[in-house]
C-alpha cells in the first residue's frame, strides 16, 4: 500500500499562545450567563399548554352537567391501539337525562396503550371526548394507568356547548305534546 | 303445459346490457341475482309485496310493435323501446321477455333522492344511540342515494321513543319509516295479527291492537326484518354495536326443525342469535325461544372441572377413572339426541365394543307448526343415521331402571341427559357406577360417580340431522371454559377411537352419508335419504318446510 505523507502546517503565534481559543470559549460561556433562564423548575413550575394540544383523552359534561357520551362506541372502533373499552348501558327512565336513553355504564381508556392520536375526539358525534391539556400520567402499577369513567369525567370537567341538541330535542317534544300531538 | 325442471330464462335489458334471468322472478330478486342492487325497504322476498316505500322505483320499457303489422318498430336498425312515462316500483314487477330497465338514469336517481329526503324529514338521525346503526338500510341508502344535506327547516315530529310492544320487542316510533314489513309478518307468517298503523300523515304510527301485545314466539323476527332501528330487541338493546360482533353459522338446538342461525359474538361473549336464511328449512325466520339459548353458556351451574365422587380432579385422571368404570361390568349407555352426528358415531362404536344397550330419552313438547317441532332435540335423526339406535326415542328410562334394580347393569354412561327427569331416580343411579358427560350441574351430575365437563353447541363444531333428514353443520362461535374438551374428543378417548377420521368412517360405512364430509358441507346443508327409516314413528307434525310422512 502506498503511503501518502501529509504535511502538517506549522501553528501560528496566536495558535501557539492558545489565548484566542480560550477567549472564544469564555464568550460562549458569558453569552449564556447573560441569557434569560429557559429551564422550568418542574414540577413546581408548569409550561403553558398551547391551544389544540393533544393531552390525555377525557370525557366532558355540558354546562348543564349532562354527561355528553352516549356510548356509541365509535371511539372504541376507531382507536388504533385499542386503548378504549366501553360497556354501553341504558339510562334509567327516572333520570333527568332519560330522553338521551343511552350512556356508558363503564368507560375505560388504557393510558399504557393510548398514543394520543386524537382520532377519538375527531370521530365523536357528541363532542364528548376531548384531548385536553393534561399531559402527565403516572402510576405505580398497570391498573392505575387505566382511566375509568369516574376518573375521565374528573379529568374532563365541563366544556362549553354550542348545540345543546338533546335539550332542544326534549323541549321540542314537550312543546309538541302540549299542543296535542 | 310443458314442464321441465330447468327454470326457463328470459332476457332482461338493464341499462343497455342484456342479462338472462329466471322467468317469473320478481324484478328486485332477478336484478339481485345478476349483481344489481335495487334499493328497497318494504319489499322482503318472504313477505307479500306491499309497494309502499317507493324506494325501488325504476324506469321500465319494452320494444315497440307496429299495431297494424305487429312488426318490431326499428330505429337506426335496432328495436325502438317504448319507455313508460312514469317510473314503476321494481318489487311489484315480474320479469317478462324483452323487458328494459333503467337503474341509473337521471330520473331514477331523482326518484331515490326524493324518497330518501322524504323518509328523512322526520327521522331523528340518532344513529349514535341507535342499535340498527351498521345494519340499517336507511343509513346505507342515505349515504348512497341521498342528497347529503337537508332542506327541511321546520321542527321534526316528536314521537314516543320507548314503546313496549311486547315482552321482547321495544318500538322507537321516530325511526319508523312505515314499511309495514312487521305488520305483514305478524299477519302472514306468525298468523298473530296484532300490529297496525294508526293516525294519518306525519303522525302515522305503528301500534298494537287495543288490549293485545306482540307476544308470540316469533316476535323477534319483526326486529330482524325492520329495515331501520324502529323495532328493537329488548334483550339486545344498547348492549353492543353490531360492527364489533363476529358472525358464526350455527343451528337452533331447541327442536328437530333445525332452524339455521347466526351467532353474534365478541371476544368470547355471545350477544345475540339471529336466523340465517335457508329456504329449505326456515326461510329467514326463527323462534324467539331459540334466541335465548346462548344464556346457558355463562350460567352459574356450568361445569368447568372434571369430578370423581364430587372432588375435582384433572381431566386425564377423570378419563382414566371413567375407562375403569366402563370396563367394570355390563354397561348401559344413555345416548343423546343433543349430541352431534360425529359424537353419536363414536358412541355407537363404543356401544358395540362394550356390547352395551343404548337408550335415547325423548324430549317432547307442543309443536307450533312453524319452526318449533314436537321433538325438542336437534339430532334424533342423527342417532338413526349413525346407527346409535334403530327405533324411536325412549319416552322414559324405566326399562333401564328395572335392569339396574335387577342387577343386570353394573355401569352407566350418560351423555348430556338429565336421566332423573326421564324416570331413572337418583337413588337407582347411585346403585351403579356411572360416568356423565354434561355441560351443567343437575340432579344427575350430583348423583354420578364421575362427571366429565363438555362443551355447548356454541363452543364446539359438528353436524346435526334435522327432521327433514337434512345434514347441517354448526361451527364454534366462542371458546369454551379453559381446559374443557369437546364431547367428540372425550368420547374418542373413552372409546379409544380416532376423532379425526370419523368422517372417513361415516362416508365409507353409512350409506346415507356416502361421500360426505361434515367439515365441508355447503351453507344450506345436504338433504339425506331418510327412506330407510320411514317405519320409525316420528312425533313431528307439519312445520314451515316439513310435512310428516303418513304412517301406514
Amino acid at each position: 500500500m502506498a503511503i501518502k505523507v501529509v504535511e502538517r502546517r506549522p501553528l501560528s503565534l496566536a495558535e501557539r499562545t492558545y489565548l484566542p481559543q480560550i477567549l472564544a470559549g469564555l464568550k460562549v460561556t458569558w453569552d449564556n450567563m447573560m441569557r434569560p433562564a429557559v429551564t422550568l423548575q418542574y414540577p413546581e413550575e408548569r409550561p403553558t399548554i398551547p391551544n389544540g394540544y393533544r393531552g390525555v383523552p377525557t370525557l366532558v359534561r355540558d354546562p348543564n352537567g349532562r354527561e355528553k357520551c352516549v356510548s356509541c362506541q365509535l371511539c372504541e372502533f376507531v382507536c388504533p391501539p385499542k386503548a378504549i373499552r366501553i360497556t354501553p348501558g341504558e339510562i334509567a327512565p327516572t333520570a333527568a337525562n332519560a330522553h338521551v336513553e343511552k350512556a356508558p355504564q363503564e368507560f375505560e381508556i388504557n393510558m399504557l396503550r393510548c398514543i394520543y392520536c386524537g382520532l377519538c375526539q375527531e370521530v365523536c358525534p357528541e363532542e364528548a371526548i376531548w384531548l385536553q391539556s393534561q399531559y402527565s400520567m403516572t402510576g405505580t402499577n398497570r391498573e392505575m394507568m387505566v382511566n375509568n369513567k369516574a376518573k375521565l369525567y374528573e379529568l374532563g370537567g365541563t366544556l362549553p356547548d354550542s348545540h345543546y341538541k338533546w335539550d332542544r330535542k326534549k323541549a321540542e317534544a314537550e312543546r309538541q305534546a302540549e299542543s296535542g300531538h | 303445459m310443458v314442464t321441465d325442471n330447468k327454470p326457463s330464462l328470459v332476457t332482461l335489458n338493464v341499462d343497455g346490457v342484456e342479462h338472462q334471468v329466471p322467468a317469473g322472478a320478481n324484478l328486485v330478486d332477478a336484478l339481485a341475482k345478476i349483481g344489481k342492487e335495487v334499493p328497497h325497504y318494504c319489499y322482503h322476498p318472504k313477505l307479500p309485496v306491499a309497494g309502499n316505500c317507493r324506494m325501488c322505483l325504476v324506469e321500465l320499457g319494452s320494444p315497440l310493435r307496429d299495431r297494424a303489422t305487429n312488426e318490431l318498430v326499428l330505429e337506426n336498425g335496432k328495436p325502438k323501446i317504448g319507455w313508460q312515462p312514469k317510473p314503476a316500483i321494481a318489487c311489484a314487477t315480474t320479469v317478462s321477455p324483452g323487458l328494459h330497465v333503467r337503474l341509473e338514469s337521471p330520473g331514477v336517481k331523482a326518484c331515490r333522492e326524493g324518497v330518501t329526503e322524504m323518509l328523512l324529514l322526520n327521522h331523528p338521525l340518532d344513529c349514535p344511540i341507535c342499535d340498527q346503526a351498521g345494519e340499517c338500510k336507511l343509513q346505507e341508502y342515505s349515504a348512497e342515494y341521498g342528497r347529503g344535506a337537508s332542506r327541511y327547516v321546520d321542527e321534526k315530529n316528536a314521537k314516543p321513543k320507548h314503546t313496549r310492544l311486547g315482552p321482547r320487542v321495544t318500538l322507537d316510533d321516530e325511526r319508523c319509516i312505515l314499511c309495514s314489513r312487521c305488520v305483514r309478518f305478524t299477519a302472514e307468517i306468525a298468523k298473530d295479527p296484532v300490529l297496525g298503523f294508526v293516525n294519518r300523515g306525519s303522525y302515522n304510527t305503528l301500534t298494537c291492537f287495543p288490549g293485545r301485545e306482540l307476544a308470540n314466539n316469533y316476535s323477534l323476527n319483526t326486529v330482524d326484518i325492520c329495515p331501520v332501528g324502529a323495532l328493537t330487541s329488548t334483550d339486545f338493546r344498547f348492549k353492543m354495536r353490531v360492527w364489533f360482533l363476529k358472525q358464526t353459522a350455527s343451528i337452533d338446538t331447541e327442536s328437530s326443525a333445525g332452524a339455521n342461525t347466526t351467532v353474534w359474538s365478541r371476544e368470547g361473549k355471545i350477544y345475540r342469535i339471529t336466523p340465517r336464511q335457508n329456504d329449505a328449512v326456515n326461510d329467514t325466520w326463527m323462534a324467539d325461544s331459540g334466541r335465548e339459548l346462548f344464556k346457558a353458556v355463562d350460567a352459574p351451574n356450568r361445569i368447568t372441572r372434571a369430578t370423581v365422587k364430587t372432588s375435582a380432579v384433572t381431566l386425564d385422571a377423570a378419563l382414566t377413572a371413567a375407562a375403569e368404570v366402563l370396563a367394570a361390568g355390563p354397561l348401559a349407555i344413555v345416548g343423546s339426541a343433543h349430541a352431534s352426528v360425529e359424537e353419536q358415531r363414536v358412541l355407537a362404536h363404543l356401544a358395540k365394543q362394550k356390547g352395551a344397550k343404548v337408550y335415547i330419552p325423548a324430549h317432547r313438547g307442543a309443536g307450533d307448526g312453524l319452526l318449533v317441532s314436537e321433538d325438542r332435540s336437534p339430532n334424533f335423526r342423527g342417532a338413526l343415521v349413525t346407527g346409535l339406535t334403530d327405533h324411536a326415542a325412549d319416552t322414559d328410562l324405566k326399562a333401564l331402571a328395572a335392569d339396574i334394580e335387577a342387577g343386570k347393569v353394573k355401569s352407566v354412561l350418560i351423555i348430556r341427559e338429565d336421566v332423573t327427569a326421564c324416570g331413572l331416580p337418583a337413588s337407582t343411579l347411585a346403585k351403579v357406577r356411572s360416568v356423565v358427560l354434561a355441560t351443567h350441574h343437575d340432579v344427575t351430575t350430583a348423583a354420578a360417580e364421575i362427571v366429565l365437563p363438555v362443551l355447548s353447541v356454541f363452543e364446539r363444531s359438528g353436524t346435526f340431522v334435522n327432521c327433514q333428514f337434512r345434514l347441517q353443520a354448526f361451527a364454534q362461535a366462542v371458546p369454551g371454559p379453559a381446559g374443557v374438551l369437546p364431547d367428540l374428543l372425550v368420547l374418542a378417548k373413552l372409546a379409544g377411537a380416532d376423532a379425526t377420521s370419523i368422517w372417513s368412517d361415516l362416508a365409507a360405512n353409512v350409506p346415507a352419508l356416502a361421500g360426505l364430509n361434515g367439515a365441508l358441507l355447503p351453507a344450506g346443508g345436504v338433504q339425506l335419504d331418510g327412506a330407510a327409516w320411514s317405519a320409525v314413528p316420528f312425533p313431528e307434525g307439519k312445520l314451515l318446510k316439513f310435512a310428516p310422512v303418513a304412517q301406514a
